[in-house]
């Protein structure tokens, strides 16, 4: 008997014990007790700042993550350059989320001096939703808890005191992965937290990651990365979160045409405002599945989705 | 928010629900389908500041009573009447709400001059109080203060030097009590209200009375009469106080009456016993294993160290109100703060009525629990614990949960093990046992000089027990006890079962198949308001 069917079998008698060596049913009619929350977006992540912390994320950056990522997509880096600009200080990256792939694939590619020294802003309900799953979180990618269905203070003053003590932060606007192929609108998390700590928003784009690893897929397949960096943006003179938010959308839909195409295309476009949406057209699905091909680098240049006739 | 209480009723996700059962527990499966469990409210959240509370409810009395400081003068004779050792349930931790309201209102007898002082315990025919049990209720500092010059000690109902006889009521009932009190120019008394029953008139005119004015209410007829005696309005063991009430007032007699409500805090929201306070459905694993491994440690232990460990326990009970002044009209305001933590709404009386007893009931305090005291646990207090009508219906059978052990406490029980021996191998009906044998264990002069001068509860004393069950004896068709041992319990009068599935199917005998269940989760304790 193979171990994996050994294990299977305790866990199903385990589960098969009764009350109160398995844990109660409710039941119903009973409203189950909300839980204590020491998980979700109360759970504490300074543990994961600290030193010994540190210095496992370290190891496990460089000698974990960074073979894989190498291994799945080698990912190709653009626009570093435009970094150069900047102080040592904080800075926020907001990118585009497509797949799992992100979070390492960023982390991996993040620039000196930011790179070993940067946090992740990841959905409490998902990475923070037991004890297991919060504690690898904190310390695998530093993550701390963000709220997606509301803006909560808490997370809100935990992201910006880590900001504050010099920390970079990696959040993802969009609040979670693309469903379909297409990015979702960017919520107000960057802009409010560059705009309440006073430093720059960097947008990046990743193409190519929900090649390997899209939503509801379990098995990677290998595939191109490209992750781009774009120019510090910062909130201008009394631009609103909500306009600073849309304008940093913007600027990775433009980094998004620039993966595509070219940077010269992109610039055009931009500048005749004609920048394809990251959220794709507002068609039934079938349609928006099939303008997804437009997208693809590949597609771009040889050939075409929908027939000529 | 606390949650208030509910009734759940029973279905396949039902996790197994406790029973307590004397110094252990049982898990049972009730049958899904046509069971309910009343559970009881949350502990409600105590007073911040119980010391100001209570100084606020002795300046600012409850009806017709002036403030305490305006009722002591120098010169004065002043006696405190307290509350004994059958509250609360278990004890409470330090400092126990007592020694608070004695020692403010010590505080306002100093300021106004007041030197002859004295504290006495209200045990009326209950055991006497010893040295640590009374420094537990009153503090060291009142305790040293008051008991080295013999100020502060317990009531002896037997003491016919220090009983005064006040009169009789319109019923004929003779009202006796403690001599000290009175004829004091005012008896300030301490009570604490854990459940309905107590407090008002009864605080005096039971607590501090004599076997002959407690014979009036303390008997069988008027505890059959008493639908239920926590429900003062429909309790003839109420009217009667009521009534003796009314002569000490006539007679002159002043009571300036503090009252102070509980929390159901029994067992506390951290730490071992918690896990009791909890609805079964919302064990967590700690829970669970706490559980486990207090229910596999007490198993193992013998019965004398599992006494020991939960005579052990102190009750972290909050306190809820303190209200001060004329008595009736200071109970109705107790009575209302008791309901708002214990009452639970139900529908309708069931066939079937189970309960799991604990290790502990008003007789039992670092004592043990026989089986008298189970049958009057379960049947009188338990069984009573309704308000419109009794939760099991007339001609349904009672299931509780207890191991009912052939044992008494030779110190405090010496009466109970010969009206077990001797009277109940005769009957186990209230009546027949009232007439044919109370005078005699009331008046034996053994039994007399034990409860004078050992701590022995009186003679009489089982009979009250036995008389305190005599409603839900008369209303119910059989009762059953689980896990108890089977000589004692037939020697109650009661079927054993090994099981509660065993005991459910010889109450199908009396009540059908598919007869409705209802378990009183309890304690924490609940009392059901029954429409």
């Amino acid at each position: 008997m193979g171990a994996r069917s050994q294990v299977l079998r305790l866990v199903r008698r385990a589960s098969a014990l009764p009350f109160p060596y398995s844990a109660p049913t409710t039941p119903g009619g009973v409203e189950p007790l909300p839980s204590k929350r020491k998980v979700g977006a109360d759970y504490e992540t300074d543990w994961a700042r600290r030193f010994p912390a540190r210095l496992a994320r370290l190891a496990l950056l460089e000698g974990v993550m960074r073979p894989s990522v190498a291994a799945l997509g080698a990912p190709e880096r653009a626009g570093i350059d435009r970094l150069s600009g900047l102080s040592d200080g904080p800075v926020i990256f907001a990118a585009n989320h497509h797949s799992h792939l992100d979070t390492p694939v960023v982390l991996t590619s993040i620039p000196e001096p930011w790179r070993h020294r940067v946090f992740v802003g990841a959905a409490a309900d998902y990475f923070f939703r037991n004890r297991l799953t919060s504690a690898v979180s904190a310390l695998v990618i530093g993550a701390i808890p963000i709220e997606r269905s509301t803006v909560t203070r808490r997370s809100a003053d935990q992201a910006a005191e880590l900001i504050d003590r010099g920390w970079s932060m990696l959040i993802f606007p969009e609040g979670g992965r693309s469903p379909d192929g297409w990015g979702q609108p960017f919520r107000g998390g960057a802009a409010y937290l560059s705009n309440r700590c006073g430093v720059p928003v960097v947008p990046v784009h990743i193409e190519g990651t929900d090649k390997i690893l899209r939503k509801g897929k379990k098995v990677p397949n290998p595939a191109n990365v490209r992750v781009t960096y774009g120019a510090p943006l910062r909130p201008m003179e009394g631009e609103s979160t909500s306009r600073f938010a849309e304008r940093i959308e913007r600027a990775v839909a433009e980094l998004a045409d620039e993966a595509t195409t070219d940077w010269w295309q992109a610039r055009r476009r931009a500048a005749a405002g004609a920048t394809p949406s990251l959220t794709g057209p507002d068609a039934p699905a079938w349609r928006r599945a099939w303008a997804l091909g437009d997208r693809s680098r590949k597609r771009r240049r040889q050939t075409r989705s929908w027939p000529k006739l | 928010m606390p949650r208030p209480g509910f009734v759940l009723d029973v279905d396949k996700s039902t996790p197994p629900i406790l029973f307590h059962h004397g110094e252990s527990f049982r898990l049972e499966r009730l049958p899904a389908g046509r069971s309910r469990v009343v559970y009881p409210a949350e502990p409600l959240e105590p007073l911040e500041d119980v010391d100001a509370a209570i100084r606020h409810a002795l300046d600012n009395p409850i009806g017709d009573s002036p403030p305490l400081r305006a009722l002591l003068r120098p010169g004065m004779k002043l006696t405190i009447a307290f509350d004994d050792i059958s509250l609360p349930l278990p004890p409470m931790r330090r400092p126990d709400v007592r020694q608070r309201v004695i020692e403010a209102v010590l505080d306002l007898a100093a300021e106004a001059g007041v030197d002859d002082v004295h504290l006495i315990a209200a045990l009326a025919l209950h055991r006497r109080m010893t040295e640590a049990e009374l420094r537990h209720a009153v503090g060291d500092r009142v305790y040293d203060a008051f008991a080295p010059h013999g100020q502060l000690y317990n009531h002896d109902a037997e003491d016919p030097d220090n009983l005064e006889f006040l009169g009789t009521t319109r019923h004929g009932e003779e009202v006796e009590i403690n001599k000290r009190a009175a004829t004091s120019d005012l008896i300030v008394y301490v009570n604490i209200n854990l459940v309905s029953m107590d407090g008002g008139w009864k605080s005096t005119a039971t607590g501090l009375a004599s076997y002959r004015s407690l014979r009036h209410h303390h008997n069988v007829r008027t505890m059959q009469h008493s639908r239920s005696f926590m429900d003062r309005h429909r309790s003839e063991l109420h009217s009667s106080n009521w009534r003796m009430g009314e002569v000490l007032r006539n007679s002159g007699v002043k009571v300036f009456q503090i009252e102070t409500t509980l929390n159901n805090d029994t067992f506390g929201t951290s730490g071992p016993l918690s896990v009791l306070q909890k609805r079964e459905w919302e064990w967590t694993a700690r829970d669970r294993a706490a559980f486990i491994a207090m229910k596999a440690g007490l198993d193992r232990l013998p019965i004398k160290a599992r006494r020991k460990i939960f005579n052990s326990w102190q009750a972290p009970y909050g306190v809820t109100s303190v209200q001060a002044g004329e008595v009736e009209a200071v109970h109705e305001v107790t009575t209302q703060n008791t309901f708002a933590q214990q009452l639970v709404p139900v529908e309708g009386q069931t066939d079937i009525l189970t309960m799991g007893l604990p290790y502990i009931c008003p007789y039992n305090v670092n004592s043990v629990m026989n089986p008298i005291l189970v049958m009057c646990l379960g049947l009188g207090y338990f069984f009573n614990m309704y308000r419109g009508q009794p939760l099991v219906r007339e001609g349904g059978v009672v299931i509780m949960s207890h191991p009912t052990t052939w044992e008494f406490h030779p110190v405090h029980h010496p009466s109970y093990i010969d009206f077990f021996e001797q009277c109940l191998a005769e009957t186990t009906d209230p009546l027949e046992l009232e007439a044919r044998y109370e005078k005699q264990f009331a008046e034996d002069e053994w039994y007399r000089h034990l409860y004078r001068t050992s701590y022995a509860y009186h003679g009489v004393h089982p009979f009250y027990m036995w008389y305190w069950g005599s409603h839900g004896l008369q209303h119910v068709g059989k009762v059953i006890i689980v896990g108890g041992d089977p000589r004692a319990v037939r020697r109650l009068g009661f079927s054993p079962a090994s099981t509660l599935q065993d005991a459910l199917e010889m109450a199908s005998d009396v009540v059908g198949r598919d007869a409705t269940i209802t378990h009183l989760h309890n304690p924490p304790l609940v009392m059901a308001d029954v429409s």
